[in-house]
């Protein structure tokens, strides 16, 4: 049911969730993956969450695609691949995932809310959210994608697509490279199309 | 993709939002003028026609409430026009006024109402309000689309009922249609040519008593003539007709998706109908469908308003079925509130069945709650450099925890949070400043000695706060009205609003100012202010707080998120560093100005997460010379 699915519009639906914070690129990412998968011949269907609900807040955006989707929205432990833009929202996608299916890709960036700061609220320690995601995953990668596109881009905008080219370089998305990167072309203004290349090239 | 939504081409597919899919829909039906007042989950409607109307040749406007809106659609449609107007559904509740009298005249021109009912409150926090019951009151057919091609076909075939009958027509989306992409075969873009002109008809439009006893009852008939119809209509289908004599499922919108999907995973094929015109139901054909069955589900989102009409259709066309839904009783396979998903679908199908789900969503739940109960929370915030936080930090340290802070509609509600705390309640737009002067006026005349002050925003002002402000100036209250005026429609995406000096399509027109309002309607006390001067806008407070009359504070500087974006293109953003020690006091004071882009380092202190830090220098204010300062480049 999962990342076999390379290239089959056959497919049973394949399920990949974007978590992160409001503001941090979740549509922008969740839209190339939907019109990528369009792209490749896919029935598909994303659920976003606009206006204030989102701004410095959790949120989560899905995309479905497959032979034929009838909902935009995940069933709990039915994710094959979940982005984490930040890894306490990794961490509270938690239920999206299941042992031996889902492939959790996170930034290590921490953005530390509120409660943490004034409202004595722990944030997890880093070992910690691997170590919870486990029992909801068959595989935990995390890497410091802001830290790598602000290095090799001078912005951490470009972390999501640092995200999307792991899943992509490791075989975790069964969609075709070339229309990952037709669909980055149309998303980004042209004059970043090229940084954002570099990126997702760059991520193994 | 709002490209898509104007220009792509007949017969071509394109992946559309459910609120462009609604534009398109008008598009291909000649539409020529549209209004709005945006909420979400319906901005994106008014938003999309924004971006296309000028090359599409369509008329639009963002009208300062959702009454205005509805009512300039329906002046257009009183012309001859075709028109669109949409909001969400509080929209509706202020509109209502005027839909319902609309409902009793014959208009010629197609009118259709796209509205968005948001279940479980993804971005409305005061209710979780069904419109259905708006259908049933007003006595206007209401098309429900479950994704977006059904919004263009739905949106299509509501303005050919519309001049058909004579009759506003309402399309009812709910957030996960207005907000899911789904793909969509187009059709072609007719470019509406009517001209306008209105026809006077004393037949038409006298509507006093006796004639409104008269046209009740004309519009009660109406609605039968449409039932007639909607009894054939393609727009209501039996999916696996014959399938089983045991259980069946009767569904609209966005839960038909969830029908199918848990159908398919749980291997079950049952006989489905789905309804597309849920006012007025096609009785006969749901008689037909559930005469044959020994049980039937209902599935719709929110109140079980379908359910019990059901209920009441199946006691003639087959009084022993049972019936499963969200009523309270032994059919209740589905909870009341919140929104339905394809979980919860899958457990009542199940459960109707007599069968086990194909996965233990409770054991997983129980699982996760292992997990999220110790998870620090996220609440949504102000961006930073937002100077609502100002505004905020400001009046609360004038005012006093104690104060009463009425709250309003707006990204300011969320004051509502800690560390602000700076909206008491929220209720409705403009209410803030009615309820505040309730409170004020209860007070006064009992002796009472509360202060109160009420918050409301550029937008909200324009759309209802005028007249409670002027209520309060006629009936002589006092609370110090604090108009926090970012100069844009924040919350909903930036759209802009009277007091911009341009118009939903980018034209110039006259910039209003809110100080020249207040005025206007006879305050006396009126300021002006920097909300970024925390010590000016402070000491104003504590002025207006000793009046014995109402006294308005203007909190003006731009959206930050604007501004951030600018200095970010420009390349011109100064970002500031924690660089001396601050004392404990300081800390504390950072700490409640509940910046984002403040964490604790690991020394117990503070630092500022430079990614976050937009540059307003706000803290600076808070701290001696020197603690916090602008980071150098190395």
């Amino acid at each position: 049911m999962a990342a076999k699915a390379k290239d089959d519009a056959n497919a049973k639906e394949f399920n990949v969730a974007v978590a992160g914070v409001g503001g941090q690129g979740i549509l922008t990412l969740a839209e190339i993956i939907t019109a990528a998968a369009f792209k490749q011949g896919y029935d598909v269907r994303m659920s976003e969450l606009h206006g204030l609900a989102q701004r410095g807040g959790s949120v989560t955006s899905q995309v479905r695609f497959g032979a034929k989707v009838y909902s935009s929205l995940i069933k709990a432990g039915h994710a094959d691949v979940v982005f984490a833009l930040e890894p306490l929202e990794g961490l509270r996608a938690a239920k999206m995932g299941t042992a031996g299916r889902t492939h959790f890709i996170i930034n290590t960036h921490e953005i530390v809310p509120v409660s943490v700061t004034d409202l004595g609220d722990k944030y997890p320690e880093p070992a910690d959210v691997k170590a919870k995601l486990k029992a909801f995953s068959k595989q935990v990668i995390d890497v410091d994608a802001t830290g790598i596109a602000e290095r090799e881009a001078g912005s951490a905008v470009m972390s999501n697509i640092y995200l999307l080219g792991i899943a992509s370089a490791r075989g975790l998305l069964p969609i075709r490279r070339e229309l990952l990167l037709e669909a980055i072309k149309e998303s980004v203004p042209e004059k970043y199309f090229e940084l954002n290349r570099k990126i997702f090239e760059l991520a193994k | 993709m709002a490209e898509d939504v104007v220009s792509g081409k007949a017969g071509g597919k394109a992946v559309m939002l459910g609120n462009e899919a609604v534009v398109r829909g008008a598009l291909e039906s000649g539409v020529q003028f549209a209004s709005t007042y945006p909420g979400t989950p319906a901005s994106e409607i008014g938003d999309t026609f924004a971006a296309i109307a000028k090359k599409a040749g369509v008329y639009f406007e963002y009208s300062t409430n959702e009454k205005v809106a509805f009512e300039a659609a329906a002046g257009a449609a009183m012309s001859g026009l075709r028109a669109m107007v949409s909001f969400k559904q509080f929209g509706l509740n202020v509109a209502s006024d005027s839909v319902g009298p609309v409902a009793y005249v014959d208009v010629d021109g197609g009118l259709v109402i796209a509205f968005a009912d948001d279940p479980s409150g993804w971005s409305s926090l005061q209710t979780e309000q069904d419109s259905k019951a708006f259908a049933r009151m007003m006595h206007i057919p209401m098309l429900e689309p479950s994704d977006s091609q059904e919004c263009i076909d739905f949106v299509k075939r509501a303005f050919d009922i519309s001049e058909k009958f004579k009759t506003p027509v309402f399309v009812r989306l709910t957030t996960r249609v207005d907000h899911s992409r789904t793909i969509v075969t187009l059709g072609d873009v007719v470019r509406g040519n009517r001209k306008a002109r209105f026809v006077k008809d004393r037949a038409r439009y006298f509507t006093m008593p006796p004639a409104i006893i008269a046209l009740h009852e004309k519009i009660v008939q109406k609605m039968e003539n449409v039932r007639a119809v909607f009894e054939t209509s393609e727009l209501n289908r039996v999916l696996n007709a014959g399938a089983g004599k045991e259980l069946g499922v009767i569904t609209c919108g966005s839960a038909f998706n969830y029908v199918m999907e848990a159908m398919s995973d749980l291997g079950l094929k049952l006989p489905v109908l789905k309804l597309g015109t849920t006012y007025p139901l096609p009785e006969k054909a749901i008689k037909s469908f559930v005469g044959g069955l020994k049980a039937v589900l209902v599935a719709e989102e929110l109140d079980p308003v379908l359910e019990k009409e059901i209920l009441a259709l199946a006691k003639d066309a087959n009084p022993k079925l049972k019936v499963f839904g969200k009523a309270e009783g032994a059919g209740k396979l589905l909870p009341a509130a919140g929104e339905l998903n394809t979980e919860l679908l899958e457990k009542a199908i199940a459960a109707a069945a007599g069968k086990k789900t194909v996965f233990d969503y409770d054991a997983q739940a129980k699982k996760f709650a292992a997990v999220s109960g110790s998870l620090a929370r996220r609440f949504p915030v102000l961006c930073p450099a937002c100077p609502h936080r100002s505004t905020f930090y400001a009046v609360k340290n004038a005012a006093g925890a104690d104060a009463v802070f009425a709250g309003d509609i707006g990204c300011y509600l969320l004051g509502i949070f800690q560390p602000f705390e700076t909206q008491d309640f929220l209720l409705a737009m403009g209410a803030g400043e009615g309820v505040a002067h309730g409170i004020k006026k209860a007070n006064n005349v009992t002796g009472g000695a509360q202060k109160v002050i009420a918050f409301i925003g550029d937008g909200t002002f324009f759309h209802a706060g005028m007249p409670a402000l002027l209520n309060m100036v006629y009936n002589k209250s006092n609370p110090v009205v604090v108009v926090m005026d970012n100069r844009i429609t924040a919350m909903t995406g930036h759209q802009p609003n009277p007091g911009m000096g341009k118009t939903g399509v980018g034209d110039p027109t006259e910039e209003v100012s809110i100080a020249d309002i207040a005025t206007a309607l006879g305050v006396k006390h009126v300021k002006v202010v920097d909300p970024y001067n925390m010590r000016e806008l402070e000491a104003i407070v504590k002025e207006f707080m000793k009046l014995d009359e109402v006294s308005v504070i203007v909190a003006k500087r731009r959206c930050a998120l604007l501004d951030y974006r600018e200095k970010r293109k420009m390349g011109n953003l100064v970002t500031f560093e924690v660089a001396g020690e601050p004392t404990f006091e300081e800390l504390k004071k950072l700490k409640e100005y509940g910046c984002p882009a403040y964490a604790p380092d690991r020394k117990g202190g503070l630092k500022i997460d430079q990614s976050l830090c937009w540059g307003c220098a706000s803290c600076v204010q808070l701290c001696r010379p020197g603690v916090v300062r602008p980071k150098m480049k190395k």
